[in-house]
Formats: structure tokens, C-alpha cells, sequence
């Protein structure tokens, strides 16, 4: 069994990133005033002269990401989820994605799990604005070591990708020696027979647990963690439709526009089955300890675990 | 400026009228007032100050220009084509199913657009990381951008202001297309954005109030810009839809092609300049 590392997968970025800048010149990184908490600041105080903070003003840090992406730079633009995606959206979507300029997008302080600060900041709508941009890569790495081999894969990627960071540390669960990012791929934790359970980022954690309590009571409960929402793996999808008849998606995000959309769009077209979905069900957070909220909005492996055998029991 | 040079400036810029013209009634749309107020920047531009390759569009270490007020392309696409880009008939079917001439500018299928644009302050805003792509390379090409007076109401040109002026982006030169009109009526009607000047001065910019349709002080405020050392801005006073009687100082004229018949009445006035200019 692999180390345990408890780390929040923003400072997993930071660090990737940090690590990159000495074989990757053409990198640049941008921040809208948040770098100390996005962990751009790793990076930044590496390598000054390659980081640039824009002030508080997402629109205008994303419109030179695409002027310095057209000049042949690969920039990296941060802040929180809600300012880089829901402020900055049409910046994202006109400057950056329709030229395809090779942009890549981290969104911070991603979830409920955002804590204390409250619905302002609380953004569950990242993943479904960024999704229905054409041409856009949408990734919501897990842990540690797979948010250390996502930045890398999308950094190596040529195109503009959006990368989900969390502010809650998380213990991680892959192990360095045998994990393995594949682009677009999902990954099978668990296998098993009678139902699918699908999360994504913090979730899959919280997901396990539940489904290794189940497997030692003798269910037979599959698990897949997507961590490239899009382009989803819809192979791995439509295998589990078939071969388990029934999905529960889990994510910190709103039940609208998210992992579970991704999901539901590749079985309804390609192997209809009901599909359950454990997410916030279209409300605004409130402010709270990060684990408190995570436990009220039933994000945590005892809903996780109840919902499952709930499903188990139609 | 000699009078030969002069010259053949104005008859680019009345091509360049004539290409927008022909370009929106074939689209049945489009944008010929800005488009029209911003000619002679833009052949001044690719005549005179820029340092490009037609033939390598892409070449690194060219001057780059952002049309920041993105639909009034017409007459920046007559420039290109005239300074051989791409060819001259493609005006004829701009804003076309499957034409490379897009209603607003798209970089990944026109030759000698560097950057997209369309959503008004955005511009200015990739043109800011462009020179300071320059600034990290330790590179002397220039970045251009042309902006609207209308646009500068939206919030972003006033970020990318701030950000040039920060960084100190002196190879960044900010052309506003002052011609007072906007869709909804005037600019001192609809937002307010006078003065510009001091503006952008307070955003850590030099400036110079020039009347846009003048080469000779299209020439010296180009000179100022690049003896600065700081972010310029080029406030240029101009007429929207200028060269064309019906269309100048008209709001109407914004967002709306030539008919049949407005189209010769255009084409005849574009042509008689034309015919003195070149006598």
C-alpha cells in the first residue's frame, strides 16, 4: 500500500507546475491576485520572471493568456473556479477557444468543499460552463499523484483545457509506482457486477470507501474514477451500462451540467439505464467547515454507501 | 510626409473603402460605418508602420495588429487583400456558408488576422499579452490595436489598461476609433466615455488627439508612439462612414448594408474620389 499524502490538489498543481518550468521555457503563468492560494505562488516564486499577476481581473488576464498563446507561449491562467469560469466565460470561449489557442485554465476552490467563504465561492457550475465550450478538454483530477500526472498531461496537450483544483486537503489513494494518467481515459477502481458507481475529484475517494464497505459486506459494486470529464471515456461508460444495468455518479458539483450530464449523455444515446445522481441538486451552498458541508450535501462515503444500496435493492 | 507617399496612401484607403462597401452589400450585412471611419488607420498600418511578411503570415517576429472592434473587418480585409494576403474576391463573398472571410475577424482561417475578435474589449486584451510575449522573448516587434470609442464603455479595455500600464507595455499601441457613434445613438447619449485622453493617461499611457483621416498626423502620432516609453494611446477623431455622402455621421449606418441602389450611389462617389485621386 502506497503513502498516504494529505495535500489539497491546488498545491499538487502548483508543484507540478513548479517542476515543469525548468524543461518547459514557453510556460508562463498568470493569477489574478490568488496565487498564494491557487499555488501558482510555487511557481511564482521559482521562477519570477515567468509569472505575471494580473490583479483582480479575470477578463483581462485571460484575454493576454491568448495573446501570449498566439505569440507561441503556453500560459496558464488561475484563479478561483467561480472567477476564472463564470467571470472570465466569454473571454474563455471567444478568445481562447474559438482560435483554439493553447490555454490552460485552472479553477480553484472548486466545490462546496471551498468551506467557509461561502455560496459566492462555492462554484458547482464550472464544470458544465467550460463543458459546453466546443474544443475544450475538462479534467478533475482525484489526489495528489493524479493531479501531479493531469497537470503534466495537459500541459504537454496543445489546446485549451480546463484543470479543476480543491482547497481541501484530501488524503490521496493511486499509488506513484503503478499509477498511470491516460488523456480521455477513465479507470477502473473496483470492479464489480451489479451497479456502477462514477465520481470524479474528491468524490472517488469518498466513493471508495463506500464501495469497499459494500465489497466486504459481498456486494458486487464497480467503480470508475473519471478524471477527463471531457472528452469523457464513453467506451468505459457503455461497458459499465451494459455489464451492470444501473450507475450512480458522484461529484461535487451542481446534479445540472456535470459528470452526471457527461454520463447520462453517452447511455442514453448508446445503452439506456437509469442512472442516479449524487451531487448538489441545484441550490447555492452556504458557509461551513468544508467536511461539515460535504457531509450535508451527502458528497461523503455514508450517503455515498446508503444510495448505493438503495439502488442495489430496486 | 511627400505628397507622392501621401498619395498612394489615399488611394489604398479608397480601395479599402470600396472593398467594404462591395464586401457588406454582397453580405447583405455587416458594418460599413466603422468600417469606413477606420480605413485610413488601417492601410496607414499595413502601408506604412507595420513590419509584416504577406508571404509568412505567420512569421515570429512580425508586428502584430488586433481588431478589437472586430466588425468593422470589411475594410481591414480590403487592406489584406491589397497587400496581397489573400485574393481580392473573397470580398465578394464575405459573411458567405464556407467563406474565409468571417462577419468578425478568425485567425485560424485568414491570412494576416493574428488574432480573433468580435466581442468588443476583448481585443485589447490579447493584444496586452502579445507585447508582453514580446516583453518575456526580448523581441522589438510592435503590437497594434484598434479599438472602438463605443467599446471602450465595456470594462475589460479599462483592465488591459491597467495591465499595460502596469507592465509597462511601451511596444503597445492603443488606436481608438473615435467617430461618436454608436448603436443606440451617440456616444455622449449612450455611455458617457469621453474624455479618452486623460483616461488613459491615468492608466499610465501617452496619448495624442489626432484627426484619423490626416496621414501626415497619423505619421507623427506613430513616430510619438514609438519614442515613448510607455503604453500609447492614439485618440483619432473621426467620421463614421466617411467617403461615402449618405453614410457619413449617420447612426443608421452602423450595422446595415447597401441596396441595389445605395450600393451604385456608394460605388460612384468611391469611384470619382478614386478617378481625382489618381489623375
Amino acid at each position: 500500500m502506497a503513502e498516504v499524502i494529505t495535500k489539497a490538489t491546488r498545491v499538487s498543481f502548483g508543484e507540478a507546475l513548479s517542476e515543469m518550468a525548468d524543461s518547459r521555457p514557453d510556460i508562463i503563468v498568470l493569477d489574478a491576485d490568488l496565487a498564494a492560494a491557487t499555488n501558482t505562488a510555487i511557481f511564482r516564486d521559482a521562477h519570477p520572471d515567468r509569472f505575471f499577476d494580473c490583479g483582480i481581473a479575470e477578463a483581462n488576464m485571460i484575454g493576454v493568456a491568448a495573446g501570449l498563446a498566439a505569440s507561441g507561449k503556453t500560459p496558464v491562467a488561475a484563479s478561483f473556479a467561480m472567477f476564472a469560469t463564470g467571470r472570465a466565460f466569454e473571454q474563455i470561449r471567444n478568445s481562447v477557444a474559438y482560435p483554439n489557442l493553447n490555454v490552460k485554465i485552472a479553477g480553484s476552490h472548486a466545490g462546496i468543499s471551498t468551506g467557509e467563504d461561502g455560496a459566492t465561492h462555492q462554484c458547482l457550475e464550472d464544470i458544465g460552463i467550460m463543458r459546453t465550450i466546443p474544443g475544450m478538454v475538462v479534467i478533475n483530477p482525484a489526489d495528489h499523484w493524479e493531479m501531479k500526472a493531469a497537470t503534466k498531461a495537459a500541459m504537454d496537450y496543445n489546446g485549451p483545457v480546463y484543470i479543476r483544483l480543491g482547497r481541501l486537503a484530501v488524503d490521496s489513494f493511486n499509488d506513484p509506482e503503478t499509477y498511470k494518467f491516460e488523456w480521455g481515459k477513465g479507470i477502473t477502481l473496483r470492479e464489480g457486477s451489479d451497479i456502477t458507481v462514477i465520481a470524479t475529484g474528491l468524490c472517488v475517494l469518498e466513493s471508495l470507501k463506500a464501495v469497499d464497505e459494500l465489497i466486504a459486506e459481498g456486494k458486487s459494486v464497480r467503480l470508475i474514477n473519471i478524471h477527463t470529464i471531457k472528452p469523457i471515456d464513453r467506451e468505459i461508460v457503455i461497458k459499465a451500462a451494459k455489464e451492470t444495468g444501473r450507475i450512480i455518479t458522484v461529484e461535487e458539483h451542481n446534479i445540472i451540467g456535470g459528470l452526471a450530464d457527461a454520463v447520462c449523455e453517452v447511455t442514453s444515446s448508446e445503452c439506456p439505464v437509469p442512472v442516479r445522481r449524487i451531487g448538489v441538486n441545484d441550490e447555492f451552498g452556504y458557509s461551513g467547515p468544508a467536511k461539515e458541508l460535504l457531509d450535508i450535501f451527502g458528497l461523503t462515503a455514508p450517503n455515498i454507501k446508503k444510495v448505493i444500496l438503495e439502488e442495489l435493492e430496486k | 510626409m511627400n505628397q507622392a507617399d501621401k498619395r498612394n496612401l489615399e488611394i489604398l484607403a479608397c480601395k479599402a473603402r470600396m472593398g467594404a462597401i462591395i464586401g457588406t452589400f454582397h453580405a447583405k450585412s455587416g458594418h460599413p460605418g466603422g468600417s469606413l471611419s477606420a480605413a485610413d488607420m488601417f492601410t496607414y498600418l499595413y502601408f506604412k508602420e507595420m513590419n509584416v511578411d504577406p508571404s509568412n503570415p505567420s512569421w515570429e517576429d512580425r508586428d502584430r495588429f488586433v481588431l478589437s472592434k472586430g466588425h468593422c473587418c470589411p475594410s481591414l480585409y480590403a487592406i489584406l487583400a491589397l497587400k496581397g494576403y489573400f485574393d481580392w474576391k473573397e470580398l465578394e463573398v464575405l459573411r458567405h456558408v464556407g467563406a474565409m472571410l468571417q462577419g468578425h475577424p478568425d485567425m485560424k482561417g485568414t491570412p494576416g488576422i493574428d488574432m480573433s475578435s468580435g466581442s468588443l474589449g476583448q481585443g485589447v486584451s490579447a493584444a496586452c499579452g502579445m507585447a508582453l510575449a514580446a516583453k518575456i522573448d526580448n523581441k522589438d516587434y510592435r503590437v497594434y490595436t484598434v479599438l472602438g470609442d463605443g467599446e471602450c464603455e465595456e470594462g475589460e479595455v479599462w483592465e488591459a489598461a491597467m495591465f499595460a500600464g502596469h507592465h509597462n507595455l511601451d511596444n503597445l499601441t492603443v488606436i481608438v476609433d473615435c467617430n461618436g457613434l454608436q448603436i443606440d445613438g451617440t456616444t455622449e447619449e449612450v455611455g458617457g466615455v469621453e474624455p479618452l485622453d486623460t483616461k488613459f493617461e491615468s492608466f499610465g499611457f501617452d496619448t495624442v488627439i489626432i484627426d484619423g483621416h490626416d496621414f501626415d498626423a497619423i505619421e507623427g502620432a506613430m513616430a510619438q508612439a514609438k519614442a515613448s516609453d510607455k503604453p500609447f494611446a492614439i485618440i483619432m477623431k473621426t467620421v463614421k462612414g466617411k467617403g461615402v455622402s449618405f453614410m457619413e455621421n449617420q447612426v443608421g449606418w452602423h450595422g446595415k448594408a447597401t441596396n441595389a441602389e445605395e450600393f451604385e450611389i456608394a460605388m460612384a462617389e468611391l469611384k470619382a474620389q478614386l478617378a481625382e485621386l489618381e489623375a
